[in-house]
């Protein structure tokens, strides 16, 4: 990238994303809903030793996944078309490294490649955020960049912990069938909270978001809220789940109680804010309370709804982004004030921002309904006072995003601003119009993209009941009452998942 | 399946309109209104398969399965499906063909024709529902073309707030329906109609502790819990008390759309819901009673407001929130048929006076302040005379469906017990009330001298044939479905108690004669109090000044909750945000940062760059540590 001239930069990293996108798209078809193994396998060896591998593959829940990432990031790339004026080079090249670093975080088999993925996304967001970012934006960055960074020493203390107690291998799955004391499950597990609840951000760790988000670029932003807050809530599902089964149930309470705090709290926040990217960084910390949500309740209808709401939210979250970024554009201010009647001038983006609020508020028929709707149902069975607290949050939805919508769209505009107020070019069209057409196919026809999660979830949820028993190595740290399984039964299990 | 295309026409047609009526601009009716007559040959058609005794029901596709959930959509026709096909096709063709005119040369004509389409789709996808997720879609998607529509006018800041509250509102209710509905899966494990009352039937006696979770004991009969839920979504879309305040404001919308889906399709939606669910309904008395004593109150009112307003819509929008009431409180007493009679006949001749009102407005270049009117009978002949048959049937008049409906109704709530005879006389006061305001907006508008505006009032002339026209069929409907026996077609469906009792005994004659005498009373004492004794009105208002201001001010409802709900969240979440985000967490957060930079600058001391410095910290540390050594 660094040899390009700076005019073919944003060719060169369109074709690159485009092409990216082309190869993993087959992957749908591709893909076989009938098993929970890992499909599309890669197995390389990297370090010897100790063994790491260069592993990676997909299953029902990472899929879904990847290709929101895949899909999401062609967009970025044209959205940054003319935002993007100074260091072109450099910013594409972030991009493209972001990419890389996202993807490599889903599909990863192997602990210590995922942790590379995990760390390597950080640097070049802190660089989206610092050099092209807002007024205010080393602030921002400095604060995204320590709080994630503080989270993930933690993830890599338990990772090396996980590698000790668990046979000596950094094999996620093979991590994933261990057994391993309920007392170390419970120290991993606030581990892995550190790392993966400030990614989300659950609350109280979700301050740092609306400042990455207010002095961010557009791409920056989309990245940051389609992308890169599902990190935390796989990382949750992937490794915090299956791996420490124990103290998950453990834990669910207070995880729940953080979620429906999450859901209610940021909603409300978002009524009070006045700048446009503020406002979606605070309903994604609501959206992402109902993903944590429907993961900790722990049944197929709940952990299926958390993935997806995360697919969901990157599509409807990441619209709006693309949205506030293309009315920045125009008016050079991202205050709710200085955006006031762009439906008479600019129909067509006053009709697509209004269909990605509608999502983002959870209308039947787009997609955030589905997976909204399926996070409430698992809730229930959980919890019915739990369920219905979080269902309030949709009430809050309504009322911020339509005084939102209230605001920017209908009323009169400024003639200051008048003149500015062009409608959509082809480029906006294109970047817009593929998020729409996936929010309502999800929302009329969910089953597809469901149906591909079931083996997957109910896999992850098979190997959470499957009593753990600690190793006979420490049996002064595990043994637990509640285990009371046959434990022929046990190893017979066991045995078979090896 | 041609039972498909029913709902998939006018899809069709929003879909064409909404990605293309940028070029189809002012032909945009030639897409919308043949997709919607279409519909409506086809609702004929299965009213007469229906009537012939020809039962369906029919999945679409597999919406969404997730573990033991298993969700399709799907359609269902049964009596009840048939009277609301066929309602909603013909007042929506009617509408469409009347917006033609009502819309000429508004910027937004194609916009607005994609969601009529819409929201046509959406009614008939709600109505043709096999099960209570596709109900809960459709309903919010009738919400959200409520919401589009009433806001058309977008430069308008009133009807964007109206469109705004109409859908917060609603959402409110909706979110009572949402947990509803996941009452009902987790009770019964499925959202099919006929799954639910066949397993509601077999938990009939289970109750539910729904203080449980906080270590206190409340049971509740879980079926009444379930109901109460499912109703408070009904409360919303049906505007019944404390619910209402959205309706009259939705006013603000263009009355094409008042007349379609605030008075005779959408609104209706809650009173069709609870006669839907009647085999759950029958099982709760505790939740029927509350339906029935929320349609009273509604009732009441309504017609109490509907007095004293001055904007000819608002007068007919409280009205309608009343006769709501009236349904509910029949549903609420088990007599469906009977709030499913008056639901048809009130969607003819509500629709009628709102496309009127329309037509008075139109008339009158958008003017809707009713003393601003006057003297119009001889102008606009033709609306004024479907007006008056309107009002004939909306206040009882002999002879109009109205009358018989009402009649019915009362009839059937009369034999439900003590309740039903406590609300019947309650509804024989409100139809009082309603044969005044409805000849108050006759007179004040009609009659009278001539309050218009001079440099209008030469001008005003009726309006083309594709208005009057919806108009004089829909006079002819609001006569005519009086005598199609709609209770009859229906009562099979309902089986109750309450529809056999209905036409016998002294009591029914005597509700009759009283309905009777209430319509014409109200008539006569609108005439005497607006045309014999003009002056009247005034001097009534003086003298009663508390309970005028009271009903002119809609009982300050929107106030209280405007200064007890409203104000207060606004306000609360800036004061949330400024202390909690802002101060304590970022404080943290910042305070952190600050005390590991202060720490840093701390240590950075001992860093002095003098060797002194350094010598006598070594010194230090070896008397430190040889005193350790020799003493410890």
């Amino acid at each position: 990238m660094s040899f390009v001239p700076e005019t073919s930069a944003r060719w060169i990293a369109l074709a690159a994303t485009l092409a990216n996108l082309c190869v993993a798209l087959p992957l749908w078809w591709l893909f076989d809903p009938q098993t929970s193994q890992m499909q599309f396998t890669e197995h390389v060896a990297w370090i010897t030793a100790p063994p790491i591998y260069y592993s990676l593959g997909l299953d029902g829940i990472s899929l879904p996944l990847v290709l929101m990432t895949v899909g999401i990031m062609p967009l970025c790339v044209l959205a940054s078309w003319n935002a993007i004026t100074t260091r072109v080079r450099g910013f594409m090249a972030m991009v493209l490294v972001m990419e890389t670093a996202m993807v490599g975080v889903f599909a990863a088999l192997d602990f210590v490649l995922f942790y590379v993925f995990w760390e390597a996304m950080l640097i070049p967001m802190y660089l989206l955020i610092g050099v092209w970012g807002g007024t205010n934006r080393l602030y921002a960055a400095i604060k995204f960049f320590l709080y994630t960074l503080a989270g993930s020493m933690l993830l890599l203390v338990a990772i090396f912990v996980l590698y000790y107690y668990g046979g000596h291998t950094f094999d996620i799955l093979a991590l994933s069938q261990g057994t391993y004391p309920a007392q170390l499950q419970m120290w991993l597990f606030l581990a892995f909270f550190a790392a993966f609840a400030v990614k989300v951000p659950m609350f109280p760790f979700h301050t740092w978001l609306p400042d990455a988000h207010v002095e961010a670029p557009t791409a920056g932003s989309v990245i940051l809220a389609s992308v890169l807050l599902k990190m935390g809530t796989y990382g949750f599902l992937r490794f915090s789940l299956p791996m420490l089964p124990d103290a998950s149930r453990l834990f669910t309470p207070i995880m729940v109680v953080l979620s429906i705090i999450a859901i209610i709290y940021g909603a409300y926040m978002a009524l009070a804010q006045v700048d446009l990217k503020k406002l979606i960084a605070y309903s994604s910390v609501s959206h992402m309370g109902f993903v944590t949500l429907g993961l900790f309740v722990l049944n197929q209808q709940g952990i299926e709804g958390a993935v997806l709401q995360m697919v969901n939210h990157g599509i409807t979250t990441g619209g709006l982004f693309l949205c506030v970024g293309i009315i920045y554009e125009r008016t050079h201010s991202r205050l709710i004030a200085d955006n006031v009647g762009l439906a008479a001038p600019m129909p067509q983006y006053a009709t697509l921002l209004v269909i990605f609020a509608l999502s983002s508020l959870g209308l039947p028929g787009t997609n955030s309904f589905v997976g909204e709707f399926l996070v409430l149902v698992g809730t229930f069975s959980w919890s019915k006072i739990a369920a219905a607290v979080a269902s309030l949050g949709i009430i809050l939805a309504a009322t911020y995003l339509l005084w939102m919508v209230q605001r920017v769209v209908f009323g009169v505009p400024s003639p200051h601003h008048l003149p500015n107020l062009r409608d959509l070019n082809q480029r906006e069209l294109v970047t817009l119009v593929p998020l729409v057409l996936l929010i309502f196919w999800i929302g009329f026809y969910p089953n597809p993209l469901v149906s591909r999660m079931h083996q997957s979830v109910t896999n992850t949820l098979a190997s959470m009941s499957r009593e753990k028993v600690a190793p006979t190595a420490h049996p002064s740290a595990g043994g637990t009452a509640p285990l009371l399984v046959d434990s022929d039964e046990q190893l017979e299990i066991q045995g078979e998942s090896r | 399946m041609t039972y498909a295309l029913i709902p998939l026409l006018p899809f069709a047609a929003f879909l064409i309109l909404g990605i293309f009526g940028h070029w189809i601009k002012d032909k945009a009716h030639l897409v919308a209104v043949p997709a919607v007559v279409v519909s409506w040959l086809l609702a004929l058609m299965v009213f007469f398969d229906v009537a012939g005794g020809h039962q369906t029901s029919f999945p679409l596709y597999s919406w969404l399965t997730s573990g033991l959930l298993d969700i399709h959509i799907g359609f269902s026709i049964d009596r009840l499906t048939a009277v609301m096909l066929l309602l909603v096709t013909t007042v929506s063709s009617l509408v469409h063909i009347y917006t033609i005119g009502y819309m000429h040369r508004d910027p937004g004509y194609a916009r607005f024709f994609s969601y009529i389409a819409l929201f046509t789709f959406s009614m008939l996808m709600l109505v043709m529902a096999d099960n209570l997720l596709q109900l809960f879609v459709f309903w919010e998607a009738v919400g959200l073309c409520s919401y589009l529509l009433i806001g058309h006018w977008y430069d308008r800041p009133a009807a964007c707030s109206a469109a705004m509250k109409a859908f917060i509102v609603n959402r409110v209710g909706d979110f009572g329906f949402m947990l509803g509905l996941l009452l009902v899966w987790y009770s019964f494990g499925s959202l099919d109609y006929s799954e639910i009352f066949v397993r509601a039937h077999e938990s009939a006696g289970e109750v539910i502790n729904v203080l449980g979770p906080f270590g206190g004991t409340w049971d509740i009969s879980l079926l009444t819990l379930i109901c109460v839920l499912l109703f408070t979504g009904a409360v919303g879309k049906s505007a019944q008390v404390p619910l209402h305040v959205w309706l009259p404001d939705a006013m603000e919308g263009p009355t094409p759309i008042s007349a379609l889906i605030h008075a005779a399709t959408m609104v209706t939606a809650g009173v069709f819901m609870v006669a839907r669910l009647a085999p759950l309904y029958n099982l709760s008395p505790t939740a029927m009673t509350l339906v029935a004593i929320t349609g009273g109150i509604t009732m009441i009112v309504g017609a109490s407001i509907a007095l004293t307003q001055t904007d000819i819509k608002r007068v007919v929008a409280y009205s309608t929130i009343s006769q709501l009431g009236y349904m509910v409180m029949a549903c609420g007493l088990g007599a469906y048929a009977a709030g499913m009679y008056h639901l048809l006949t009130h969607g003819a001749f509500k629709a009628l006076l709102f496309l009127g009102c329309g037509s008075v407005i139109i008339a009158l270049h958008h003017e809707q302040d009713m003393r601003q009117m006057g003297g119009l009978k001889h102008k606009l002949p033709i609306t004024y005379w479907t007006f008056v048959v309107g009002s004939l049937a909306l206040a009882g008049f002999p002879l109009t469906s109205g009358f018989f409906s009402k009649d019915h109704l009362l009839v059937s709530a009369w034999s439900a017990g003590p309740l039903g005879q406590c609300l019947t006389l309650l509804g024989l006061v409100t139809a009082l009330m309603t044969a005044f305001y409805s000849f108050r907006l006759v007179f004040v508008t009609f009659w009278g001298p001539s309050h218009v505006d001079p440099h209008h009032a030469d001008h005003v002339h009726e309006p083309s044939n594709t208005m009057t026209l919806p108009l004089i069929v829909l006079a002819m409907l609001s006569i005519l479905t009086g005598y199609l026996g709609i209770p009859e077609f229906l009562d099979p469906l309902f089986e109750t108690g309450a529809a056999e009792a209905t036409h016998e005994g002294g009591a029914a004659i005597g509700i009759m004669v009283a309905a009777t005498c209430m319509g014409l009373l109200g008539i006569a004492g609108a005439y005497y109090v607006y045309v014999v004794n003009p002056a009247l009105p005034d001097r009534l208002a003086g003298q009663w000044q508390s309970l005028y201001r009271a009903s002119l001010h809609k009982w300050y409802v929107d106030e209280a909750y405007d200064r007890t709900i409203v104000r207060p969240t606004f306000v609360g979440a800036t004061e949330l945000w400024k202390r909690v985000d802002v101060n304590v967490i970022d404080g943290a957060v910042n305070g952190v940062a600050r005390a590991i930079a202060w720490g840093g600058w701390l240590l950075r001391l001992t860093q002095s760059g003098q060797a002194q410095h350094y010598a006598l910290g070594m010194a230090l540390g070896a008397v430190v540590l040889l005193t350790m050594y020799l003493f410890l």
